[in-house]
Order: C-alpha cells, then structure tokens, then sequence
C-alpha cells in the first residue's frame, strides 16, 4: 500500500522508524552506527555516489530524527551534505529556442535584456539587466527558456533559503517561518523538519504518564489505507491515554475569536503558526491584529490541563511550524511534543502496528466547524457560523481568504496600507491550508473533499453545541 | 466530593453530554455547587460500558436515562441529602 508521495519522505520515514525502534528497545545509542547499515546496505549506493556517503546522510537523518541541533530555535534544518547544490542561475535559453520571428520573449522583457545572436538567432538573456521576473519563459510558445531556480528557493516564498558560498543551502532563520514548504519539495531530501519522535516515545514509556494525543483535524484526509477508526486504535495501542480532536480546540476559537472580532473590528487568526510568524517577521506593524486566542492545538492542552495538571499532550498533525509553537514560552506549559503525521506512520511501524487490521475505536468531540478548519475558508466559515449562533447575523463578515503565504502577503499588504474592506483576514501559510502540510503522508486533490466529508460526520453539528460540554 | 463526567468519544457519541446536564441541574437544584467539584474529562478507560462517570475516583457507568437517579442513589446520599 502506498503511504507516501516521495521516495524522500519514504527514506526520511525508514530513518525515524528505526530509531523509534531503538528507543522502545532503550538501544537509541548503541544503534546510531548501526542505523545507517539497515538503510543503506550496500555493497553498492543507489541513490548517491558511493554507499558511503549514503551511510553519512543517514547519520545526519539520525541526528534530526533525534532532534537535531536543540540549539537551533527553528524546525528546519538543512542536511548540508545530502545537498546536491543545484544550478541557481535563474532564467536561461535552452537549446530548443528555434530562434523564431517572432521574439516574444524580447518583447515582453520589461528590461530589455534580450537579444539575439547572429547566426542561429537564438535569443540571449543579458543577466546583468534580468530581474528574473520570469515574462520571457511564459511568452515563448516552445516553451524554450526554462527558469533554472533551485527547488527549496521556489518553494519558499518568503525568501529565506539561498546558497551559501559554498553552494549549500542555507536557512536565514531570521526569515524562515517554519512552514515546511521546502522540506517537502526537495528532491535530494536535504532539508527536513527535526524530529520530537523519541521525546514523545520516552513520554509514553513512563508508566507514570497519562499521554493524550490530540490529532488535527487535517487527518480526515490522511491515512487512505486505513480507517479512521483504526487509526485511533492504533494510536492508544502506541501507549497514549487516549485521542482527542485538536478540532474542538477550534470550536474553541472560533467561538472565541468571533467575540475579539465583534470588539475590535479588524482581526487576522492565529491558528496557523507559520502565518503569525509570518507577521511577526515580516508585518510586525500588524500585530496588533493577530488573535490572542491561542492556537486550537494549545487551547485542547490547556483545557486538558486544567483539570487534569499532571497529564501529558502531544498534538499530532501535519505540521512543520506546530514543532516551533509548542516549544514557545507561553504555550509550553500546555503541550509537550508535537508529531507529524509522517512520525505517526513510523511510530506505528516501530511497534509492528498493522494498523489496517485492527478494530475501529471512534473519535467524535467537535463539530462540523471545527473539523473543517483544516482547510483553506474552514475557520471563515466558522466564523460566520459562531456569528449567526450568537444572534449577531447583522454584524458582515469580510474575510479574505489565504490560501498560502503568497496570498497572506497580498492581504496583509492591503490592510497594513488599509485598502480594501476585508476585516477578518483567515492566513493559512499552506496552499489550501493543513491538509497539504508539509508534515502529510500525502498531498493529494482529493484532500479537501475528505476534510469535509469526516466533517458531516461529526455528532454536533455546531459549534454551540460541541462547546456544551466543556461548560 | 469529586464527580467527573468523561466527554471522551466513544461515550459522547453515547450521550454523555445529556449526562453532563442532568448533572449539571441536579447540582444546582440541591445548591451543590460549593460541595461538589463537577468536571468533564477525556476518557476513565472504561469505553466499553460508557458512559463513565466517576465519584472520588470511583467508576460508574450510567446512562441519560439513569443518570437522575444515580445522582439521588450515589451523590445525594454521599453528602447527606
């Protein structure tokens, strides 16, 4: 069964299996050496140079599974040596430019750095005047200029990976925000979230420990070869206490923060942590405007433990960022370790879980609302939901949507400079929100359909009545 | 006196919150809310014969229509009422 999108993730999760297995087994230490030998056997490499080199980017993948630098304030970090140092000279003319009549290409350049060479008339990008603004590529009908951009650079939108001198890449982590965007789509796996894996796993071995596991709502689209069911089953036989939804934390919010928004009139959520990072780095005027409602993964723990002070919560969810939220002053007290869904396979995998095959447990404590947050325009739409439950459908709400921190950007610039009429802005630092986090098992189309679906199935079917209970 | 509801799934989806309420009324209307430390939480472990309810620690199993008289039976006479 196909668990994965990548043969990287697939590597990356091979690795925190076994370590998971070694720390069950309290052989984390003596098995570091062995680790490398079980996924890269050798006697000849299949996926670099020598299996030697092989053996040493594994060692790297140990380190990060076993939580990377804890020096290192940030989620990310790039394996320097798994690197493979891709061409970074931006947009160049391929051979396939027929050099045509045309010269579409030079007459959009809005730099005039095209020109064609005598013989061949192929077009030429002058790169001292190029802005790589990328016109030309679009222009030509063959396609022929292709934009040599490493992949992590164009997946980050914020702009904080570049090559370092040496040709590595190198995380500024004065802009990263954590969002994971390039971890999943490098090719060489060279950049990854580090890992609270055995943390948790040393959590669950103290019999002495509640551990509840509270799991984002983003997970209705996750695990397709199993059942739902099957999945909490397989998450309490891990040794957690049980499973809650991170989703009633949204119910929380959301009817909370429809109260913030009826007081202070303009307001941007606060559940995506790669998105309020965002603002924080790159639009610190408008933080004023954030939420102060906590995330609904830090509102779970402290409803969690406020009744029960000595129990332990670990979300597990499809985020990268979540593993820099948690760690933060203000909400360590109430989280104390974060999983993507990617640690939870190999987690299951460590314990030989056959997930699949076991019985179904259920999982129902938030409503439709609350669930649906995984997905770009869920929690706008619970906003609007929470109004109407309030009695305050008179009150209009303006929400500009973001689905990816590109459109964050568009919207927070507009409101900063106060054009427009959004007052509620909904940031979601992923395209299409949580459930195309970069910590999924999978990133598919159908995700959204899927979300929605495990919504309707919710029992409460508002946010009022999900919240009843915690009265 | 401690008396905790569990809201975890399995005995939501069975009615706890209907539980909870009664609870809930039956505190006020004996003027009990001083005596009695009334919570919900996540789970006794005891899914199967949900839904749970514990009393000092103690677990019960009750159901919506149940639940007023447990209250009379184990709560009240517990206090004294």
């Amino acid at each position: 069964m196909r668990k994965f999108d990548t043969r990287v993730q697939h590597i990356k999760y091979k690795v925190l299996r076994e370590v998971a297995r070694a720390e069950w087994k309290d052989q984390l230490a003596e098995s570091t050496l062995s680790i490398p030998k079980i996924i890269s056997p050798g006697p000849e490499s299949t996926m670099r140079c020598c299996v030697y080199k092989e053996r040493a980017i594994v060692g790297e993948r140990i380190r990060l599974a076993m939580g990377g630098d804890r020096e290192n304030p940030n989620s990310i970090e790039v394996i320097g040596i798994a690197c493979d140092e891709c061409p970074t000279s931006g947009y160049a003319v391929t051979e396939i430019c027929r050099g045509c009549l045309a010269h579409r290409c030079a007459d959009v350049c809005p730099k005039g750095a095209i020109t064609f060479d005598d013989r061949l008339h192929q077009a030429i990008i002058d790169k001292t005047k190029c802005v790589n603004c990328g016109m030309c590529a679009k222009a030509c009908p063959y396609t022929a200029i292709v934009n040599r951009k490493r992949p992590c650079e164009n997946a980050c939108k914020v702009g904080a990976i570049k090559a370092a001198p040496t040709g590595e890449a190198q995380i500024d982590n004065n802009k990263c925000i954590s969002c994971g965007a390039c971890s999943y789509q490098c090719p060489f796996g060279a950049i990854s979230d580090k890992s609270y894996i055995v943390d948790v796993i040393k959590l669950l071995k103290n019999p002495a420990n509640k551990v509840y596991a509270v799991v984002a709502p983003a997970i209705g689209s996750q695990f397709s070869y199993a059942k739902l069911g099957q999945v909490v089953s397989g998450i309490k036989a891990l040794g957690f206490h049980t499973v809650v939804e991170a989703a009633l934390g949204a119910d929380i919010v959301a009817w909370d923060e429809t109260d913030e928004l009826l007081e202070k009139g303009f307001l941007t959520s606060s559940c995506c942590p790669a998105f309020v990072e965002y603002i924080d780095k790159f639009f610190p005027q408008m933080k004023e405007h954030v939420s102060h409602n906590p995330s609904p993964m830090v509102a779970m723990g402290k409803y969690i433990k406020s009744n029960e002070p000595d129990s332990k919560v670990v979300f597990i969810g499809p985020c990268t960022a979540k593993k820099i939220e948690f760690i933060k002053e203000k909400n360590s007290p109430y989280v104390d370790g974060v999983l993507t869904f990617e640690e939870l396979q190999a987690l299951f995998d460590s314990r030989d879980l056959e997930v699949s095959a076991m019985e179904e447990d259920v999982l129902d404590n938030a409503s439709f609302y609350g669930r649906i947050f995984a997905r770009s325009g869920g929690l706008s739409e619970a906003v609007v939901q929470a109004l109407k439950e309030k009695g305050r459908e008179d009150v209009q709400v303006n929400a500009s949507v973001c689905s990816g921190i590109e459109e964050c950007r568009i919207a927070l610039l507009k409101a900063s400079k106060g054009i427009g009429n959004a007052n509620f802005i909904e940031g979601m630092a992923c395209i299409n929100g949580c459930i195309n986090g970069a910590g999924c098992l999978t990133h598919g189309e159908k995700n959204k359909a899927e979300v929605d679906k495990y919504g309707r199935e919710a029992l409460e079917k508002t946010i009022s009545d999900a919240l009843s209970i915690l009265k | 006196m401690t008396l905790t509801i569990c809201i975890g799934s399995s005995c939501h989806l069975k009615g706890s919150k209907q539980v909870a309420k009664t609870f809930e009324r039956l505190i006020s209307e004996h003027n009990l809310k001083d005596q009695i430390n009334f919570y919900a939480t996540f789970c006794m472990g005891n899914c199967q014969n949900g839904i749970s309810t514990s009393l000092d620690g103690v677990v019960y199993s009750v159901t919506p229509e149940t639940a007023e008289a447990f209250f009379e039976k184990e709560v009240l006479s517990r206090i004294g009422k």
